[in-house]
């Protein structure tokens, strides 16, 4: 499975030192993608699924540490000089972010912000970039390119600067796409759009994609497979179907049942009670025992480590038996 | 553009007016005259001075004349410097303070700038802290510290520059007192592009930036440092106003002939007319020098626009 991996994961952790302590963000993730796939990466804030990736792309705030590993067709990147990385992210493996609002720099034309990525990675002069960029705002459907290339960022709607955005992640054709949290920021319509194109892109180029939400819906639509995280770890792995149909971690299950569906009117909106733990006290036991209705003794004691969960690929970290599809406990 | 800037300009004319009208009378309200000595002068002389400088007419009266002969381009004769108009004091001192302005604060803005960068590049480092304690440094001193002690290392002990005078602006001249003017003004430069720059560098478009795969000199100077400099900017246009118009310590200690001087012995002695001459000048470059700062903004940040 690793041999043909485009991006193998292995024992990753991310730390930041703070005044008030360690924060221990991430804490030995490992995760495989091979070509084309499409993974999700599921959490909700705090759980330390954009700090795992941006670590990957050296992008973490200057207190952090980064240490296990993650190779990258071959290359190791945890460690990677800045001069060996910039030749792989922008190229081969880019990323978009939460907020387009804030992510293109103000005080560029949208063109330059295009074309530099080309002229960068593959060395074209001015004149070539300028065409692929139009180009490449075709493609993320961006209305009357050739006029809107000339623009500021400012002249741009929230979708439309994160097409951009997607535009300039695409420039170079990159094997992989992390699409941190996309359409958080984006009204419901334009996330739809947004996702479709995504979608789209993702057949056209065969490109793999990591798309980190904490939006079940959009997993269930696009996704390949699915990682839950919690406190820093993944607690439940699985390919899209047997996850929603029979999730086997109670967070899981919790997460899925927090979602409204109009079939079920009226009821109050069922929540997982507590708080995440603090990132810089991890109980000794499973980081959401205290959250969990199925806790036992052995729950506060021993970290459970991701296993088998009755079909293979699919994998959780939890004490518990499991669940069966109609939710009865398995002991 | 062209159009903003004209009426910018046109706007402009109250504002000198009232800073004129406010000086003006604020000068006379203070006690003493320009020909007030420890003798008293015998009263028929004193009234002839008087009457020779419009002084025994009424107050408002001496305003409507000296507007008069201000919109003819004339400041008057200086009652001190007898023999020269206010005119000529700026026209051989202005030359002078403008040199050393504009030298000083040019170098203070490259070095403070690039100390500025190197300092939020490194932040919290040695380097850091190394540039910040110097700077702060440098604020702290005044320049009647600075000057002296500079001139006795370089001057007095080294024998490398000459201690004071003009010279025709030599070059050796001017490094010992635009040092004495950049010192102060670089340390306060180099903080304010620290604190810009670390608040610019931790800013979503330029993560968006290094996740380009750009190099490192790319994503600062071309994503960072232009949004870096805006509250630079309006820093620096009142700045280059206060530089330019000369300092008096500066040019005192250094026996310079530039018109900073002026500014106080002109108030000290009474000198009505050439107080109003450095106030309309200082009054005219803040007024420009802060257009100038506005239409960089708009260079800076295409959101700004100019109507």
């Amino acid at each position: 499975m690793t041999g043909d991996a485009l991006l193998s994961v292995r024992d990753l952790s991310v730390r930041f030192e703070t005044p008030d302590g360690t924060v221990n963000a991430v804490n030995g993730i490992g995760l495989d993608v091979a070509p084309g796939e499409c993974v999700g990466i599921v959490g909700e804030s705090g759980s330390g699924k954009s700090q795992t990736f941006l670590a990957l792309m050296g992008l973490i705030a200057s207190n952090g540490t980064v240490t296990g590993s993650a190779r990258f067709q071959g290359t190791e990147l945890v460690g990677l000089p800045p001069r060996r990385l910039n030749q792989i992210r922008g190229a081969k493996m880019a990323m978009i972010f939460q907020d387009p609002m804030t992510s293109l720099t103000p005080h560029m034309r949208v063109c330059q912000q295009l074309s530099e990525v080309l002229v960068r990675h593959r060395g074209l002069s001015h004149d070539e970039a300028r065409a692929k960029a139009l180009a490449a705002l075709d493609q993320v459907r961006i209305p009357d390119a050739k006029n809107r290339l000339d623009q500021y960022p400012h002249e741009f709607s929230g979708g439309m600067r994160q097409r951009v955005m997607i535009a300039i992640a695409l420039l170079c054709e990159p094997a992989l796409l992390i699409a941190d949290e996309p359409t958080t920021a984006l009204d419901v319509t334009v996330q739809a759009q947004i996702l479709d194109l995504l979608g789209d892109l993702r057949r056209r180029m065969g490109m793999a994609i990591i798309l980190i939400t904490h939006d079940l819906g959009i997993v269930a639509g696009l996704c390949d497979r699915v990682n839950v995280m919690y406190a820093g770890a993944f607690c439940e792995t699985a390919p899209v179907g047997p996850l929603f149909r029979a999730p086997q971690h109670p967070y899981t299950r919790g997460l899925l049942s927090s979602v409204p569906r109009p079939d079920q009117r009226g009821g109050a909106l069922t929540a997982i009670a507590g708080q995440p733990p603090n990132l810089q006290m991890l109980p000794p036991g499973c980081p959401f025992a205290p959250r969990c209705a199925y806790r036992f003794d052995r729950c506060d004691t021993e970290r459970p480590l991701l296993r088998e969960a009755g079909a293979p690929a699919h994998l959780k970290s939890c004490h518990l038996g499991g669940f069966t599809e109609s939710g009865a406990v398995l002991p | 553009m062209i159009g903003y800037v004209l009426r910018r300009l046109a706007g402009a004319i109250p504002t000198l007016f009232i800073i004129v009208a406010v000086a003006f009378f604020m000068m006379r309200a203070a006690p003493g005259g320009p020909f007030d000595g420890e003798r008293k002068l015998p009263p028929e002389i004193e009234r002839n001075i008087k009457a020779a400088y419009d002084l025994d007419k009424p107050l408002v009266t001496q305003f409507g004349l000296y507007l008069g002969r201000l919109l003819t381009g004339d400041f008057g004769p200086s009652f001190k410097n007898k023999d020269f108009s206010v005119g000529e004091l700026i026209a051989a001192g202005a030359p002078v303070s403008l040199r050393l302005g504009l030298s000083a604060i040019t170098i203070a803005a490259l070095i403070g700038m690039a100390l500025g960068i190197i300092a939020a590049l490194n932040q919290n480092r040695a380097t850091d802290f190394s540039v910040m304690s110097a700077a702060m440094i440098g604020i702290t001193i005044p320049t009647f510290v600075t000057a002296p002690l500079l001139t006795l290392l370089l001057g007095v002990y080294a024998g490398w520059l000459p201690v004071a005078t003009w010279n025709n602006g030599a070059l050796a001249n001017m490094i010992l007192p635009v040092t004495v003017l950049a010192l102060p003004q670089i340390a306060v430069i180099s903080r304010l592009t620290r604190g810009s720059m670390i608040e610019v560098l931790r800013s979503n478009f330029v993560r968006t930036a290094r996740a380009k795969g750009l190099s490192e000199f790319t994503v600062v100077t071309r994503h960072a440092l232009p949004a870096a400099l805006l509250p630079l900017v309006s820093y620096l246009g009142p700045a280059t106003a206060a530089l330019v118009t000369g300092s008096l310590v500066v040019e005192q200690i250094f026996q310079l002939p530039g018109i900073g001087r002026y500014f106080v012995l002109g108030a000290l002695n009474r000198d009505y007319t050439l107080v109003m001459g450095v106030i309309i000048l200082y009054a005219s470059l803040i007024i420009a020098l802060n257009l100038i700062a506005d239409v960089l903004y708009a260079v800076l940040d295409p959101k700004v626009r100019l109507a």
